[in-house]
């Protein structure tokens, strides 16, 4: 399998008040196409700043993120979000569907920016929308949805432009277990089935099952997976 | 672009909010269409046929009458082409709601002089050879279903009757055609035949049209002159002139309506702009999750502005539309006071632009809040 994600001596600093704060210290890390990686950690270990950066949707203060051969860290605002468009899927904790939009209009969103005719766009949203279970909800508005089916939509709206890479953050932390459930095997479906490359953000030692590769994080560095030392090396792994 | 369809929606969020701005928005711009209106009334210029007559009206004040022997004297100059005498009558028709302008006139005189009134010859024989006949302007007696022929009783309170009587009757001749508001013209031999005896042989006003309009400041010299040293010495003015003065005893028309719209735009832009700016900040995940997937700054900065502007825009057109609808009836009412009350293409095209720039302050803000909105610091605040 080829490298879909690489990061290179990554620092992350964010200012707070007259505070320079360091989140992220030289992360170094790789993620193969076609992996399911979580990535854990308590809360203030950096796991959401380096989704955000592997997503670009935040630039480094050091360091290289390269995603499919992309340098993301020295890609221009502009040019990180038509890439963003193309190249990536988001997944998040509350789902951030648009309230006026019907489901079927919200999953067809990412398609307004592309070339594609009015009757392309809604036959791609529908058939999204089929693919996460939710082909009889495209008329609803995430209001009437129940928190799931939210998610649901959510997906399908992650997965309805084709991207590689589908990054989730906490997408089941607004959930109840068995709901959760679900959205993980959904998730996973979609990886072993569609051979999506997913990293998904979580606190739930539960979700992270579902992957096939946990990352830990701790006071901004990857630490060894204690519990997962069994797992492949060459699906993901860590250059610590 | 493809994200402004998601304006109507955005405008349609929270409907009661969205109809109340709009609602203010429109009576903003209604009032400001209403006040333009009333302001070119009173501050605007005299049509071309105006252009060469001149108001002879007492130097001392409005209110003070001149001899009806100044008619024939002036007529009596060469540089005056043709003059009529004109008074305020005041009174109204049937309850003191239903006034209008109404004026004793000299039949032929007024209508030589103020040729861009039109009469036929028929009504104008009537009118002339009828002393009690009255002619009502088309709008006037539309609004109260006048017909030739039928009695009109005016209820006064300025002039009674020699009879001690204060009401007047007068016969209708028929309409004539004027562009501004509703007036009845009576019979001035029939007025001063039976008004009560302070009242005779006086007239308010004379209008007179100049032979040579290139000459209109000497005859005015020449007419204040020859009363100067009389008990009843005259100022003159151009007809233009005369509107102006007759506005300043009103007051600044002009400065008064200004200041209005000044303060109700002022007010507007507060609550438009606060509304807008709190319509934002509850949409800032939304706005961060759209460039998220890709919408770049300027796109969503473009949807928030352009929300801001159609809200306002559309506000103004509602406003605009609804003065001109009213536009008829604001004429027929308080156009033979204030002179005509038109609500012009040029007032409409202010208020559009006013409502284009109203637009654009209420959204600026919003809109460079998008623009600059970080995803990761909007989505951390989630």
């Amino acid at each position: 399998m080829s490298e879909l994600i690489r990061c290179t001596s990554v620092c992350k600093d964010y200012v707070r008040g007259s505070e320079r704060v360091r989140v992220l210290r030289n992360v170094d890390m790789s993620v193969e196409d076609g992996t399911f990686v979580a990535l854990m950690g308590p809360s203030g270990s950096g796991k959401t700043t380096l989704l955000n950066l592997m997503s670009g949707l935040d630039t480094p203060t050091s360091g290289e993120v390269e995603v499919d051969g992309l340098r993301l860290d020295s890609t221009s605002a502009g040019a990180l979000a038509r890439w963003r468009a193309q190249s990536v899927g988001f997944v998040f904790q509350f789902y951030n569907l648009l309230p006026v939009l019907t489901a079927q209009r919200n999953v067809e969103l990412p398609l307004l920016l592309t070339d594609l005719p009015r009757s392309e766009r809604k036959k791609n949203a529908a058939m999204a929308l089929d693919i996460v279970g939710l082909g009889d909800r495209g008329s609803h508005k995430p209001g009437e949805l129940s928190g799931g089916q939210q998610q649901r939509v959510a997906i399908a709206r992650a997965l309805v432009s084709d991207p590689r890479l589908l990054v989730c953050d906490e997408p089941t932390g607004d959930l109840d277990r068995e709901t959760a459930d679900e959205i993980l095997e959904l998730l996973g479906t979609l990886h072993r089935e569609l051979g999506k490359t997913i990293v998904m953000v979580t606190h739930d030692p539960k979700a992270a099952k579902h992957a096939t590769f946990t990352l830990h994080m701790d006071k901004g560095k990857l630490v060894a997976p204690a519990d997962h030392a069994d797992a492949a090396p060459q699906r993901a792994r860590t250059v610590a | 672009m493809k994200l402004l369809s998601l304006l109507g929606r955005n405008l349609l969020r929270k409907p009661m909010r969205t109809s109340l701005t709009f609602a203010s928005l429109a009576i903003a711009f209604l009032l400001f269409m209403l006040l333009q209106a009333i302001s070119d009334a009173f501050s605007g210029g005299v049509s071309l046929e105006g252009m060469d007559r001149i108001v002879i009206d007492s130097k001392y004040s409005m209110t003070d009458n001149l001899p009806l022997a100044y008619v024939q004297r002036i007529r009596a100059l060469d540089e005056v082409e043709m003059v009529t005498n004109m008074s305020w009558f005041g009174g109204y028709y049937r309850e003191p709601r239903n006034s209008f302008a109404t004026y004793p006139v000299d039949p032929v005189s007024y209508f030589d002089v103020f040729t861009e009134q039109r009469i036929s010859t028929e009504t104008l024989g009537r009118f002339r050879d009828i002393r009690i006949s009255a002619v009502a302007s088309e709008a006037l007696a539309a609004q109260y279903g006048w017909e030739a022929g039928d009695t009109i009783p005016i209820m006064q309170d300025i002039f009674p009757q020699e009879s001690g009587s204060w009401t007047w009757q007068f016969e209708l001749a028929g309409t004539f055609h004027n562009a501004g508001g509703p007036l009845l013209l009576i019979n001035y031999d029939y007025f001063n035949e039976a008004v009560v005896g302070w009242g005779k042989d006086q007239v308010g006003w004379l209008v007179a049209r100049v032979a040579d309009p290139a000459e209109v400041d000497a005859t005015i010299g020449l007419v204040d002159g020859m009363f100067e040293n009389s008990s009843d010495p005259t100022r003159s003015t151009t007809e233009d002139e005369y509107r102006r003065q007759l506005a300043s005893q009103v007051g600044d028309v002009g400065t008064i309506s200004s200041m209005i719209l000044v303060a109700v735009f002022f007010t507007i832009v507060l609550l438009t702009g606060n509304t807008a700016a709190q319509a934002f900040s509850e949409r800032v995940p939304e706005v961060a999750a759209l460039k998220t997937l890709g919408f770049s700054d300027g796109s969503v900065a473009t949807l928030v502005l352009v929300e801001a502007l159609a809200l306002c825009v559309g506000g103004g057109v509602v406003g605009v539309g609804i003065a001109l609808l009213l536009e008829p009836g604001f004429n027929a009412n308080l156009g033979g006071m204030i002179g005509s009350f038109d609500m012009t293409g040029q007032s409409v095209a202010y208020a559009l632009v006013l409502a284009s720039l109203l637009g654009l302050a209420v959204g600026a803000y919003p809109a460079i809040s998008a623009k600059r909105l970080t995803i990761v610091e909007a989505l951390r605040e989630r």
